[in-house]
């Protein structure tokens, strides 16, 4: 379980959440809407360690989310995917999977999750000593999921894995990510642009707007919520 | 930055600041010795070379590791000028001034293209390598170099003017008029550019700044007080010759830069007395404690290394700034 | 066509050697993205441990591999006490690397006032394992001795051996990644400062191999000022930069290029242009290739 309580976070003299207070259960698949600039990479951010929190906390079960480093949540079982492709273009597909397994010093379950991966996005495999900058869009976003995947998380973050991909990967990058949650009892949380693609496979909704929460509710019911339609699905 | 307190500062008050400064000078210059005198006229010295890597790095964002070679220009050609055409010392100046520009205009150009780590090799190859051709070329001296003479004192100033009292005189005029040029040019259009261009390139372009162009600009403007600098070092030590120019003096003014606070012209001062002063203090300092010979020759480094390096992490800005941001919270 | 072969292999010896300084500087480079001159200070001092423990031992076997981690663990405590807080403060605003210049330049003054207090005028000597005196190829002395052949050798090795770490060991892969980008690699779980610390220890060892073969290629002794270093950081420097900054391939290419055509001046040329060939060395490449030799254009700052 997430629990996410008054969470605060500044840029600077910007602050860009103001008292965010989010509670997700273990295996929900949690989407994250909201306008550009409404706080949801910096949401994920702090998740994951990269920036520092202002006021306020976040556990993950029993564990301390705020305060700790990346290298160490990721230890914890809380992977990130950030922002646009989060590949290394300079290393081979196969290195940037083996990347995400480093930490676990295994190489035989890094092999085995390598093969898991590929076995998930068959692309990747034709791919494998290819350069990462040789992808296409759709694929750098498969890899990069593939990556966090490797470290076998538990708490998985994707931030806008739909941006700049065509509407037929879009789907499938979707239906990976449903299928990954209920295969493995993930818990996620989904940052989306994509209002109607992600509220479509999530279990919950969350919608952000200027740094604070508008509305939460199954995603179902949000979907259905006329203020949210006419805000952010546009219909 | 020094936009932003320049604009409660008039051109009149600065202009009395300047006098006040030449007043200083004046007076001083008649209580010191031969000794300090000479001394002085370094710190002048350094004043207008660390200026010329303020303007370029502070102001354009450019770094130059080799900015004791543009010295080297500045006093070859001075040197040069006096020799062939006995030209009076003011013109040897200016041909200084305007040689050592046009190779920074040529050097520039190279540097419009280069970046980081590629600038700062090319700069400091271009330290190593330059002073090393003199050797080449007779009419440059050799390893003895060519002499450089500013002449007497005129008589009008008396009997008992010396000579370095003259070479003081010579060089604050010359830091204070060009201190006064840097400080216009930072003011204009062209510094304005530089600035935007030193905090975002993008940006700077699309409101209509020439990137390429502006550097260069900035590139040959430095150069050319550069030159002044090292015209007026070769006036006072009478001589110009490779040795005078050793890598070791581009590091020495790049240091007075960051001593002086590297964005801000304003402290331009306290990195050049610096320069001048730490190996006195050394001196005096090993003298005290032990009179080694070796303790004397390595106390000069350890201490501006050391000060460097505090510097560098307790006010990377600048003592200036360090202090001004202290009493503005 | 004797001479110029005896003048290519003098080429090829000093130029290895700056390729292995130059990696040095690569190395931090790329794992910290400061240009570090400290790394002539690092160079010089662990020369010294290197004779001092030849004087120990006698064995030239023992005092290299010792001097290389000495080399290694002051460049390292460099990067751990003064330039990780350094940066940390400024944010690694990438574009801002003349403060970071400086303050190496700063550890380095600091690193040489101090071995001149321990040493004062004292020398250290370094004799080497091998005679200097060349093989006799159809009665005539070349320029490649037992000694160059070591060099060459040790060189080799070197390099064969960053490069294997680099391409097929999980540090290699930390190693790349984090210069490339730090971020998604802390995000992988990399420990980043620890790889960066690492990267600095390897090219601490580097520039320790670099200096004790300078010396020994050289005049065979060492003092503090001795011009021989400040002859293998400017070069160093300038292969790196030559080779494109990024790239250990482009380290090692930027070294030779340099070493042969400067042995090539000094040879038909004399003495006092050679150092105004690498300025133009470098100027040419640099305008041929803005990038380096190796570098990819648009290279990433990352
Ligand atoms: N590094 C930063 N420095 C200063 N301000 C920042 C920084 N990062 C984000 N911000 C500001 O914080 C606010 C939230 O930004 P954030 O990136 O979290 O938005 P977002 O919801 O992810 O937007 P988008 O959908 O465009 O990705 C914005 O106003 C942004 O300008
Ligand atoms: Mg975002």
């Amino acid at each position: 379980m997430l629990r996410i309580k008054n969470l605060v976070v500044d840029h600077g003299a910007i602050r860009a959440l103001h008292g965010v207070s989010i509670s997700i259960e273990k295996g929900q698949l949690a989407a994250v809407i909201g306008a550009n600039g409404a706080g949801k990479t910096t949401l994920l951010r702090t998740l994951s360690g990269l920036n520092k929190a202002t006021d306020g906390s976040a556990t993950w079960g029993d564990l301390n989310i705020l305060h700790s480093k990346p290298e160490s949540l990721v230890r914890h079982g809380i992977s990130h995917v950030s922002e646009g492709k989060s590949v290394i273009p300079e290393l081979t597909v196969s290195e940037n999977l083996e990347l995400g397994a480093l930490w676990r010093r295994n190489r035989k379950e890094s092999a085995q999750s390598k093969k898991e991966v590929v076995d998930l996005f068959p692309r990747l495999g034709e791919r494998l000593s290819q350069r990462a900058d040789s992808l296409s869009g759709g694929e750098r976003q498969m890899l990069a999921i593939g990556r966090s995947m490797m470290a076998k998380p538990q708490l998985l973050l994707l931030d806008e894995p739909s941006l700049g991909l065509a509407p037929l990967v879009v789907e499938q990058i979707f239906q990976s990510i449903r299928d990954l949650t209920t295969s493995l009892g993930l818990t996620v949380l989904l940052v989306e642009q994509n209002a109607m693609g992600a509220l479509k496979i999530a279990d919950i909704g969350i919608v952000l707007n200027l740094g604070s929460i508008a509305a939460t509710g199954s995603a179902a019911a949000l979907r259905d919520d006329p203020a949210v339609r006419a805000a952010y699905l546009g219909f | 930055m020094g936009a932003v307190h320049s604009r409660h500062i008039t051109n009149k008050h600065r202009f009395v600041g300047f006098a006040l400064i030449g007043l200083v000078v004046y007076i001083l210059s008649n209580i010191v010795d031969e000794w300090r005198a000479y001394q002085g006229a370094t710190v002048a010295v350094f004043v207008v070379a660390i200026a010329s890597i303020i303007l370029l790095t502070g102001y354009s964002g450019q770094i130059s590791l080799g900015h004791g070679a543009l010295l080297a220009i500045g006093a070859y050609t001075a040197a040069l000028t006096q020799i062939y055409f006995s030209a009076p010392i003011w013109i040897c100046f200016a041909t200084a001034v305007l040689m050592t520009a046009l190779v920074g205009a040529i050097l520039g150009m190279a540097a419009a293209r280069l970046s980081g780590p590629y600038l700062a090799g090319t700069t400091l190859a271009f330290a190593v390598g330059l002073p090393s051709i003199a050797n080449q070329f007779s009419i440059l001296g050799g390893e003895q170099g060519i002499s450089f003479d500013a002449g007497w004192p005129p008589l009008s100033l008396g009997e008992t003017f010396t000579q370095y009292k003259w070479f003081l005189w010579i060089a604050t005029l010359a830091a204070l008029i060009s201190m006064w040029w840097v400080q216009n040019i930072l003011r204009s259009r062209y510094g304005r550019g530089w600035r935007a261009l030193k905090s975002n390139e993008v940006a700077a372009e699309l409101s209509g700044i020439t990137i390429g162009r502006s550097k260069v600009l900035a590139f040959t403007v430095s150069a050319g007080i550069a030159g002044l600098a090292g015209a007026l070092l070769a006036m006072t030590v009478n001589n110009v010759s490779p040795s005078a120019f050793p890598l070791a003096l581009s590091f020495s003014i790049a240091t007075g830069a960051v001593l002086s606070g590297v964005s801000t012209l304003g402290g331009v001062m306290i990195g050049s007395v610096a320069l001048v002063a730490i190996p006195l203090i050394a001196s005096s300092i090993s003298d005290r404690w032990s009179g080694s010979e070796n303790l004397e020759l390595l106390l000069p480094e350890f201490i501006v290394s050391a000060l460097l390096v505090l510097t560098v992490f307790l006010a990377p800005k600048g003592p200036i700034e360090k202090f001004r941001s202290r009493h503005s919270k | 066509m004797f001479e110029f072969f005896n003048t290519l292999l003098i080429g090829i010896t000093a130029g290895s050697i700056y390729s292995l300084m130059a990696i040095a500087i690569v190395l931090v480079w790329r794992s910290t993205r400061v240009v570090n001159f400290a790394a002539g200070g690092i160079a010089l001092a662990s020369t010294f441990v290197g004779t001092t423990i030849l004087e120990i031992t006698g064995s030239f076997w023992i005092a290299l591999p010792i001097a290389m981690l000495a080399g290694a663990a002051l460049s390292a405590f460099i990067e751990f006490f003064f330039l990780r807080p350094l940066l940390k403060r400024s944010g690694e605003k990438t574009q801002e690397i003349f403060l970071p210049i400086i303050a190496t330049l700063g550890i380095l003054g600091i690193i040489k006032s101090v071995l001149q207090f321990v040493y004062g005028d004292r020398i250290g000597v370094l004799t080497p394992p091998l005679s200097d005196r060349g093989f006799i190829v159809s009665g005539e002395s070349i320029a490649l001795s037992p000694l160059r052949l070591m060099i060459l050798g040790i060189v080799l090795l070197l390099m064969i051996v960053l490069t294997l770490v680099f391409q097929r060991t999980n540090l290699g892969l930390s190693l790349r990644a984090a210069s490339f980008s730090p971020e998604i690699s802390r995000l992988s779980g990399i420990r980043v400062d620890l790889i960066r610390t690492l990267g600095w220890a390897i090219s601490g060892a580097a520039g320790a191999t670099a200096g004790i073969l300078q010396t020994t290629n050289g005049s065979g002794s060492v003092s503090p000022e001795a011009f021989e270093f400040s002859l293998l950081l400017v070069f160093g420097f300038v292969a790196a930069v030559i080779g494109g900054i990024e790239s250990l391939v482009g380290a090692v290419a930027g070294g030779l290029t340099l070493g042969v055509i400067l042995a090539i001046i000094l040879m038909y040329f004399g003495s006092s242009l050679v150092f105004f060939a690498a300025f133009v060395i470098l100027i040419l490449v640099l305008f041929l290739r803005p990038n380096g030799i190796v570098g990819v254009k648009g290279g990433r700052r990352a």
